[in-house]
């Protein structure tokens, strides 16, 4: 009886000194949405999470302490030879310890349960954004404004509920801060619904293997007060209504409608493409060993069919084709807009 | 060297290759009658050319190393002897068609310890690459098999997920094969011919699945999700069609074990007399014999969408990508515990023995392992949660996932009443089973946080997935497969491995492993995806990284540690040939190494098989009166 006492006042204290210490270490990122809540909001994530941490260090201890303990206070004594006490089982230990974790089990697939239909909770004001997911960027459009952007810019303490979509392979859309994470997949549309509560910049990185870039398919997210929400917002329309004057002008709105900054950029950094930064009118070498000037010809040859010519160091297999995506105008402004990049 | 080039082995080998250039013949011979393009300006030759050469060459193996020749034999109607002559020595028995199943045990170990090595060297090259942030020497400028950098990186981590799985399969099944039949008090498997064609596919099956990295990798990862999976280059194919051998491979296996157990157990060896570790054994074979073709059917329908265009996938011809992920997940969420279970066997089946005390509650540990076995089969859809899929079916497939804790629960409650109040004694196989209770107790507490829905949305394809799984197959099976080599070690050689290095190999491994693991959770909640070749700096991970990697390192050392422990102990070690465990179990009453046939005499059951502790009890009792002390040998 001894022995199941202490062990039980150990199994205790560890449990306690355990969870003391994973709660002193920040184990999550700083929580910035209403769904990730904090411990506190029943319901969010955190909390479920909070109640996950003290249960696994409770099951830890109960496993884990009887073990060392036995390990140690029934040790073989020097030049013990015999064997343990004949304990076959016990069927009223074994009910107990089939039906309490099954009751536990209900207890935690209840409150699983309860939070995701929190954090799936809609507001019916809530703003929405179009998101397009694509090798190895992602594209917002903002449908009550017009626009299109490569970074995310949100007003705090405003529901957005995101419509996503692919256009090439499986992506996922995970801001760590936001804690929620929603795949992006062709020929459908998936739903995030986040209402930012922290303002500052983050990052949306995809999480779905997506491809050689994966790694680096990263765009700004911005969390901020409403009224730099509408500043951001008008420019954005004011630059677009200005761009949309110019053949170059429509280009990088193409360009950024498009998603071509995923793969190429536009001040000579090197990413899965080759970059726009002075590349027209510029000599590339080709695999095959060629070299050729960069010309309409050749611009518009690599945006219809990308693996007619293959640059060397680049692999073409990562780009599709754009023959059904763009018109000859907007391939036209496109080049126009590339020609400024110098 | 002649006698290996005159082995099945050298003879599939060079078989294999001329089926290849006859499948790629075949197909180029066709396009180019057919007109269409026969050559690839990468590859030389075109994909579907490819694929038949790899197929053909898998089967060109099969038919010449002779491990199906008895059959063809029969169909000529010629008889042959029920147990072939062994003319062979040493290790020619292992490169040469055998059916017995202690040499078809050795052989499958053997191809798995090549598989899980070169899986964990892929993982040492991919981890130098992440301890720090920035590309080091996996670069874009980089060029190796046609693939820059990052893509090597992509194939080499979606190789790593995939050698070492079938390596574990290979691995489960040698322990299988090897044990299950002695323990029974049978001759052989069931089926011996099948049992040796289970093992020769996995040969040829192997060498495709290696050969994706020289035709341009794949970029997918081991679960190979279309449409990423349907735009990667030829190798993906050769991914596809590696695993359907290993997968054939392991369909059958599963089905002799099943029949093996059903049909020849020793007398009165009913279901509950029955060593522990066969309950096991049973459960694992069940869903590898009924689930393993759904991943073949999975792969096989991207394989067809990317041959003949068949849009089964493609969104744009009315596919559903998602589609995928639930026939995937069908067989490779109980694959996991394939895996486990029968490492969960060797734990309880080794526990009683050096714990000298009964194994607690053995009927409810039976039917733990035929639960979870069951319950693996409803819960596919966790690994989902995130994926698009219905709303509805995520609470559903939340709580059959939080049910798998239950009677896992179960095991873990009464492998501590097992250790309770015993006299344990620490050698090398013992450590290693504590090992791996403590491990896959991390890996188990683990689980549950991702099977609530919300939670695991923050933490699916992160690195805390990765800590996870890494914990629940080091102790679900790395832990239990050495506790089991270096307990069985001695049956199968008569020699013993040395004390001191697997002792070392264990202090080495166990807290590098628990540091590797602990790492990974806490980077994975804070941000660190998985599978990826390079991360942001600015969140921080460099210095966790760093140590990471040191850890893999150590566990790679002390694993070189163990393979020079095992191979060396084989010439040197000291001699075993007695129960050195002063165990119940059949096999240690009969010297070592096992005779030819393993039992000289049949033995019947006449106890319970875990009455440590009980004096005059006995478990098993030969039948002749001559002791069973001597041997053929």
């Amino acid at each position: 009886m001894r022995h199941y006492v202490t062990v039980g006042i150990l199994v205790i204290v560890v449990t306690i000194l355990t969870y003391a210490g994973l709660y002193s270490v920040d184990l999550l990122p700083v929580a910035a949405s209403l769904q990730a809540g904090s411990i506190n909001d029943v319901g969010s994530i955190d909390w479920l999470w909070n109640w996950e941490l003290v249960v696994m260090c409770f099951l830890f201890s109960l496993i884990a302490v009887p073990m060392f303990y036995s390990f140690v206070v029934f040790r073989r004594r020097k030049g013990d030879t015999s064997d343990g006490e004949h304990m076959e089982g016990n069927t009223n230990l074994e009910i107990a310890w089939t039906v309490l974790p099954l009751i536990l089990v209900f207890a935690f697939a209840y409150m699983g349960a309860y939070s995701l239909g929190d954090i799936r909770r809609m507001d019916l004001d809530a703003m929405s954004i179009k998101v397009r997911a694509q090798q190895f960027t992602w594209t917002f459009e903002y449908p009550e404004y017009g626009f299109f952007s490569n970074e995310l810019h949100l007003p705090v303490d405003q529901q957005v509920v995101l419509k996503m979509t692919s256009t090439d392979v499986i992506h996922s859309f995970w801001v760590p801060e936001f804690r929620i994470k929603q795949d992006v997949v062709p020929g459908r549309i998936t739903e995030y619904i986040v209402t930012p509560t922290l303002i500052g910049p983050y990052e949306v990185r995809c999480a779905e293997l997506c491809g050689t870039s994966h790694y680096n398919m990263e765009n700004a997210v911005i969390v901020e007060s409403r009224a730099n929400f509408d500043i951001w917002v008008a420019e954005q329309v004011a630059i677009a209504a200005a761009a949309a004057q110019t053949p170059e002008g429509q280009g990088q709105l193409l360009a950024v409608k498009n998603g071509c900054s995923g793969c190429h950029s536009v001040d000579g950094t090197r990413l899965t493409g080759p970059t726009w930064f002075g590349i027209y009118g510029a000599d590339v070498e080709l695999a095959d060993g060629r070299t050729i000037v960069v010309d309409d010809a050749f611009i518009i040859e690599s945006i219809l069919d990308p693996k007619a010519k293959e640059v060397a160091g680049f692999s073409p297999t990562s780009m599709p084709t754009y023959a059904t995506v763009l018109t000859e105008e907007e391939i036209a402004n496109i080049i126009a807009y590339i020609k400024t990049l110098r | 060297m002649k006698k290996f080039l005159s082995s099945s082995l050298a003879r599939g080998l060079v078989w294999q290759v001329i089926g290849t250039i006859v499948g790629i013949g075949l197909i180029t011979g066709i396009r180019a009658a057919m007109g269409l393009p026969t050559t690839d300006s990468v590859f030389f030759f075109t994909e579907p050319a490819w694929v038949l050469g790899a197929f053909l060459g898998g089967l060109f193996f099969l038919s010449a190393n002779g491990s199906v020749s008895d059959w063809f034999k029969w169909a000529r109607g010629i008889d042959t002897p029920e147990h072939h002559e062994e003319h062979y020595k040493g290790w020619e028995k292992f490169v040469n068609v055998s059916l017995d199943h202690k040499v078809i045990g050795v052989q499958y170990t053997m191809l798995s310890l090549i598989l899980i090595c070169v899986g964990g060297l892929f993982a040492l090259i991919f981890r130098t690459e992440l301890a720090a942030s920035e590309l080091q020497f996996l670069t874009l400028d980089m060029k190796l098999f046609n693939q820059n950098g990052p893509q090597l990186f992509n194939t080499m981590m979606s190789l790593h997920g995939m050698l070492m799985i079938q390596g574990i399969l290979l691995g489960v099944a040698g322990i299988i094969n090897y044990v299950v039949p002695l323990l029974l008090g049978a001759q052989d498997m069931a089926f011996p011919r099948m049992n040796a064609f289970s093992f020769w596919l996995g040969v040829p099956g192997s060498i495709i699945l290696l050969s994706s990295i020289v035709l341009g990798g794949f970029d997918t990862g081991w679960t190979g999700y279309p449409p990423l999976s349907a735009r990667a280059p030829v190798g993906v194919q050769m991914f596809f069609l590696g695993v359907f051998f290993l997968g054939w491979s392991s369909i059958l296996g599963g089905l002799n074990v099943v029949v093996t157990v059903v049909r020849v157990r020793a007398r009165s060896m009913n279901a509950f007399r029955m060593p522990i570790f066969v309950w096991a054994s049973v459960a694992t074979s069940i869903i590898t014999m009924t689930a393993t073709q759904l991943i073949g059917l999975s792969f096989q329908l991207v394989m067809f969408q990317r041959l003949l265009g068949m849009g089964f996938f493609d969104p744009a011809k009315g596919g559903n990508p998602v589609l995928y992920q639930h026939l995937f997940w069908f067989y490779s969420h109980p694959a996991v515990y394939v895996f486990v279970l029968p490492g969960l066997g060797v734990i309880s089946e080794l526990l009683p023995v050096f714990a000298r005390k009964p194994l607690f509650g053995y009927r409810w540990i039976a039917m733990s392992s035929l639960g979870i076995a069951l319950v693996g089969f409803v819960v596919w859809a966790h690994h989902m949660f995130a994926s698009g899929m219905n709303e509805y079916l995520r609470v559903p497939f939340m709580y059959s996932t939080l049910l798998v804790g239950v009677p896992t629960g179960v095991k873990f409650f009464s492998w501590v009443a097992t250790i309770w109040k015993g006299k344990i004694d620490f050698h090398t196989p013992m450590l290693f089973v504590l090992g791996a209770i403590v491990v896959f107790l991390l890996g188990g507490i683990t689980g549950p946080v991702l099977a609530a829905i919300s939670v695991d949305l923050h933490l699916t394809d992160t690195y805390f997935i990765v800590g996870h799984f890494h914990d629940t197959i080091f102790g679900g099976f790395v832990f239990p497969f050495f506790a089991a080599l270096y307990y069985w070690f001695p049956k199968a050689t008569g020699r013993r491995m040395s004390e001191t290095l697997g002792k070392i190999h264990f202090w080495i491994m166990t807290p590098s492993f628990l540091v590797l693991q602990f790492g990974m959770m806490r980077i994975g909640l804070l941000g660190m995806r998985r599978r990826i070749v390079d991360y942001d700096p600015a969140m921080g991970f460099d210095s966790t990284h760093l140590v990471l990697t040191i850890a893999g390192y150590l566990i790679g050392i002390s694993v070189a540690i163990f393979l020079y422990n095992f191979f060396n102990s084989m010439k040197n070690g000291e001699k075993a040939e007695g129960n050195i465990w002063n165990s119940r179990s059949p096999e240690w009453q009969v010297p070592s190494p096992m005779p030819m046939h393993n039992y000289d005499q049949p033995f019947e059951v006449v106890g319970e098989p875990y009455d440590y502790g009980l004096p005059g009890s006995k478990y098993v009792e030969f039948a002749a009166a001559t002791t069973p002390a001597k041997s053929k040998h």
